[in-house]
């Protein structure tokens, strides 16, 4: 975690991009396979397709990066703001019972992260070809974001009591 | 552990992840710690199949399925003892121990005490939870005593069970703290217990967002440790003394040699084993 931009060069900006697409990748994968063991399957596909469009996001960078040589980081180096990835989804924000609209707002909240990572790299960089990487990964960001905001608005908001469980786990106290 | 071969082959955490999926609950922290062991064997470049994890019973035991290393699921509390008879056998793997407060302070709580004493070259991952999850919600040896639940009504008003204390005065030779929600810091912590020599401790609080929804908040509450890991068993036991429980990073790294058997003077046949037993 890291509350400074110590991010000095194109090669590490890209390490950190493919860190932040991949970790997203993955938490969208883990998160569509425990929807699917709970039987929330509307959620699991969901959740597969934006590991889908991540993955594709991971090719991009990877096409970007060229013949580049990316350092190798291990992952308590990151210079994330956060304790994670900041495109990963939170995992502890998830409910076995959660809507489409709930993991659509997740995704949201875990883009803006993202876009802020690299609103604060172009901000704080006087490397020009690092600027103009970063600006470039912020735009893409903020796309994202349009993508999220049009999604949302055409699915279903949760009605009251989405996560009533007439089976629930935890006994009344 | 033991020395990583002389290879450039590299690993990624993808490379540890079994195709078993895992039947946790959705949001529990315990996802985050199976990918902070994968991401920590990736670093450390271990093979597969230099590796064993070994487990008892409860939520958290069931990581040896989900790793594609050797494994183990065995007997309730009893997965360090088991841990301690492989790698006395196996020096060449890097083993693993996997569980839970209930699993290791409770019904395991003796052959931990006993693993610490023997100091045997293995790293044992707690991902406590403060709660017996996988049996719907009673209060475990780390639950808070006014902990007010439909089975503990009013709370259990018990101490608490000091795991970094009990591991310190025990003699685990490095001992540390992370949390779920900060998987790569955890990662950090485990590639570094593996690294030291000797019995390695590390507690990580994973919440339980089914039976301890309250723990949700712990993202709030952790913080880190201000203080440099300590090689002083004093200095470290006066810094438990002052610990809210949510100081995470390493608290102690022990120099103590670990205990190994000389393998060349055991007996390499049944029939020689049973000679030594004869009356």
């Amino acid at each position: 975690m890291s509350e400074e931009n110590t991010i000095e060069t194109v090669a590490e900006l890209l390490a950190h991009a493919k860190a932040i697409e991949t970790e997203a990748h993955d938490r969208y994968l883990e998160l569509a396979e425990q929807m699917e063991t709970h039987h929330n399957l509307e959620v699991a596909q969901l959740f597969a397709k934006m590991a889908h469009i991540e993955s594709l996001h991971i090719e991009k960078i990877i096409e970007r990066t060229g013949e580049t040589e990316l350092p190798h980081i291990p992952p308590w180096e990151y210079q994330w703001q956060g304790r994670e990835a900041p495109e990963a989804v939170i995992s502890v924000d998830v409910h076995y019972m959660m809507t489409p609209y709930h993991a659509l707002k997740l995704a949201m909240r875990a883009e803006t992260r993202a876009c802020e990572f690299f609103s604060r790299i172009a901000a704080s960089s006087t490397d020009p070809d690092l600027l103009s990487l970063a600006q470039e990964l912020k735009e893409e960001e903020e796309e994202h974001i349009e993508l999220l905001k049009a999604w949302i608005a055409k699915v279903p908001k949760p009605e009251d009591g989405w996560d009533d469980d007439p089976d629930p786990p935890i006994l009344p106290a | 552990m033991n020395d990583v071969p002389a290879t450039e082959t590299t690993y990624t955490a993808r490379d540890y992840k079994s195709d078993v999926k895992p039947v946790w609950c959705p949001g529990c922290g315990d996802y985050s710690v199976l990918s902070s062991i994968t991401k920590a064997l990736a670093e450390l470049k271990l093979p597969p199949e230099d590796v064993a994890v070994v487990s008892g019973i409860g939520c958290s035991s069931r990581i040896p399925a989900y790793v594609k290393t050797y494994g183990f699921h065995g007997v309730h509390g009893r997965a360090t003892a088991l841990a301690t008879g492989l790698k006395l056998s196996r020096p060449d793997l890097t083993v693993l121990v996997t569980g839970g407060d209930g699993d290791g302070f409770s019904i395991g709580g003796n052959h931990f005490l006993h693993a610490c004493r023997r100091n045997v070259d293995m790293t044992y991952i707690v991902m406590d939870n403060r709660v017996y999850g996988m049996t719907k919600g009673q209060p475990s040896p780390t639950t808070e005593p006014d902990w007010d639940s439909a089975l503990s009504p009013g709370g259990t008003g018990l101490r608490p069970f000091n795991p970094l204390g009990i591991a310190l005065s025990s003699g685990a030779n490095y001992i540390a703290r992370g949390f779920s929600g900060d998987p790569n810091g955890c990662a950090k912590l485990i590639v570094d217990a593996i690294k030291n020599p000797g019995f390695s401790f590390v507690e990580i609080l994973s919440p339980c967002v089914t039976f301890r929804a309250d723990q949700k908040s712990w993202k709030q509450d952790v913080h880190p440790t201000p203080v440099d890991p300590t090689v002083e068993i004093g200095r470290a036991a006066k810094r438990l003394l002052t610990d809210d429980g949510f100081n995470i990073g390493t608290l102690y790294v022990g120099n103590r040699e670990p205990f190994a058997l000389n393998l060349n003077d055991s007996p390499k046949k049944p029939t020689e084993l049973e000679n030594l037993f004869a009356v």
